[in-house]
């Protein structure tokens, strides 16, 4: 065998090929900065600097004006109190429907997974199937549903629809990972005479620590990031952040102020990304558990 | 009540049954009211008797509608292609061995974290042609670069696209990059033996043993496609004039600001259809062999 044949990069010259590689990352990953950076960056500018026309300058007198309008005074509508109370809704709202949809979604996942029946695969198409129906394909009876228990537009109401909609997709999760899980653990318990919830509590959550940390960050960020389910559901009084936020964007009092409005978009992402930067492995994981599904 | 759990000894059933109540009623039960929505003249008021495809023949007469769904599938294949292009591209450089592997996986992953309102809005506000990269360019000097898109109403659709590429490229790539992980070490031997150059051996050997990776991308980008909304509300809303209208927006709309029930529903209807038309050859490969 020659050298020749066990070479690496037969097409073209090594260094050259990893001149180009090295390249195409750092201006992919410019690409990927860059709205950030824009809105970070205008964030911290005073009105004057903004006024001259180029949210692409960097800040000349950079300073947290801008960040404590967004706060506590900017406009959504006719009130003026900043994003602070969407925030506040935003985390009454996603607490619990992240903690009911991940354990929900872990004991059915783990009753699937332990079901054996003829018509076990039938169902879980059809809950499969669940995941792609269009929200617009459901809205509207879940809205005559809500109002006739008096809970439309109500904060049990945008918790409870969370979750609802939530549930195929975490118990989907959880059953493809109990699946994998050997079948003596439960048997083992069964003989000792414990129930099926009593073994699901005792014996099953605490070996699955990493699949809920998993599932709950997935539920997290799609509840938090949440838009249409909260301005149909939420009501006046429990708009979540995001709403509010394009409240304040459009809010004509608002508009002229681009500093006020990002630096309220930036206090609006950050949770998610902190989330994001702190839990890195497990949101990869996620990623690749969700997408392969069956 | 323990006595009943002891006699439910170790059966899942209740636990399935209460699950499976819930999809069907808030899933299936939805999707059949909203069919029959569908059939009925309702505008605000819910009205019951059905009056046949009226709607349909209303809604496939809408100028709105039918923009809204050519919008669809402009954006859907731009949007597919491109972040399938760019995420599996990314993939295939980061799985050779770079250094900073991780700092650039980071990079390219974190839209994924911010919400599509925001991805919206930031876009918004870059591609502004009196304040974002149109006025960088030109305050550089070149002062005839033009870069308008999202206020021509031919073009607009495409800053949607890449908005989106940017939102959900690093999904692909990470997909990908999952499925590259798992490829064994032996068939990256016999292509080095062989000196299959390298972009040969991508396209020839490694991307099709990973079809079901790949298919499973497809799907999710897929899905995006026929939900889009937020992403609209936030960067164009659906403007200028109709040139980014789509089927999401269309519907939502109509149920709640043109209060039109019945044309929402059908509309909502074929957003459906779609769904599950486009999803059949998936559903069809993954269940096949278990039913």
């Amino acid at each position: 065998m020659t050298s020749a044949a066990i070479r690496r990069e037969p097409a073209f010259g090594p260094r050259t090929a990893r001149v180009g590689l090295y390249a195409f990352l750092v201006v992919s990953a410019v690409f990927f900065l860059l709205p950030l950076l824009l809105v970070i960056m205008n964030s911290l500018k005073p009105m004057e600097e903004i006024r001259q026309g180029n949210l692409l300058a960097l800040p000349i007198n950079p300073n947290f004006d801008a960040w404590v309008s967004a706060w506590q005074s900017a406009c959504t509508g006719l009130e003026c109190a900043g994003i602070r109370p969407g925030l506040w809704n935003s985390i009454k709202i996603t607490v619990p429907s992240v903690v009911i949809s991940t354990l929900a979604g872990a004991l059915n996942g783990y009753a699937l997974a332990q079901w054996k029946s003829r018509h076990a695969n039938m169902i879980m198409l059809l809950v499969t199937v669940g995941l792609f129906v269009p929200y617009q394909a459901m809205l509207y009876p879940t809205v005559k549903i809500l109002s006739n228990v008096g809970l439309f537009r109500t904060y049990l109401g945008i918790v409870f629809v969370h979750v609802i909609y939530g549930l195929p997709y975490t118990t989907l999760l959880f059953r493809n990972f109990y699946v994998g899980v050997p079948d003596e653990i439960s048997r083992a318990a069964r003989m000792e005479g414990a129930s099926f919830l009593r073994t699901f509590w005792s014996i099953i959550l605490p070996i699955s620590t990493n699949i809920l940390v998993v599932v709950a960050i997935l539920q997290f960020t799609g509840i938090w990031n949440d838009y249409l389910l909260g301005l149909i559901f939420a009501g006046n009084d429990n708009l979540p952040m995001t709403v509010q936020l394009t409240n304040i964007v459009s809010n004509a009092r608002g508009a002229a102020n681009p500093n006020v409005n990002m630096a309220a978009a930036l206090i609006t992402a950050i949770p998610t990304l902190v989330v994001y930067f702190l839990s890195g492995r497990y949101f990869v994981r996620g990623i690749a558990a969700g997408a392969v599904k069956g | 009540m323990t006595t009943w759990l002891k006699r439910q000894g170790f059966k899942p059933n209740i636990t399935v049954a209460i699950f499976f109540a819930v999809v069907a009623v808030f899933f299936y039960g939805s999707i059949l009211w909203t069919s029959y929505m569908s059939l009925t003249r309702s505008t605000l008021i819910p009205k019951y008797e059905v009056v046949g495809l009226v709607q349909y023949v209303d809604l496939f007469t809408n100028q709105r509608w039918l923009v809204s769904c050519l919008n669809m599938v402009i954006f859907g294949v731009f949007y597919m292609v491109g972040t399938l292009a760019f995420g599996i591209l990314l993939a295939v450089l980061a799985d050779r061995r770079i250094k900073a592997e991780s700092f650039f996986r980071t990079i390219f992953l974190y839209p994924l974290a911010v919400s599509l309102i925001i991805t919206g809005l930031s876009w918004r506000w870059l591609l502004d042609p009196t304040s974002g990269l149109q006025a960088l360019v030109r305050g550089m000097g070149w002062e005839s670069f033009t870069f308008d898109w999202l206020t021509r109403p031919d073009r607009a659709i495409y800053t949607l696209v890449i908005a989106s590429i940017w939102h959900s490229a690093g999904l692909v790539m990470v997909i990908v990059l999952a499925g590259l992980r798992g490829i064994d070490s032996d068939l990256w031997k016999a292509i080095r033996m062989e000196g299959i150059p390298l972009w040969r051996a991508y396209l020839q050997v490694i991307f099709p043993g990973m079809r079901p990776v790949i298919a499973s991308c497809v799907v999710l980008l897929m899905s995006e496609v026929i939900r889009g909304y937020d992403l609209i509300i936030a960067m164009t809303k659906g403007g200028p004039g109709i040139a980014t209208e789509m089927p999401a927006k269309f519907a939502v709309d109509f149920y709640f600001t043109r209060v039109n029930l019945g044309l929402a529903s059908a509309a909502s209807m074929m957003m459906l259809l779609l769904s599950l038309l486009l999803l059949t050859p998936y559903f069809y490969s993954e269940f096949r062999r278990r039913i």
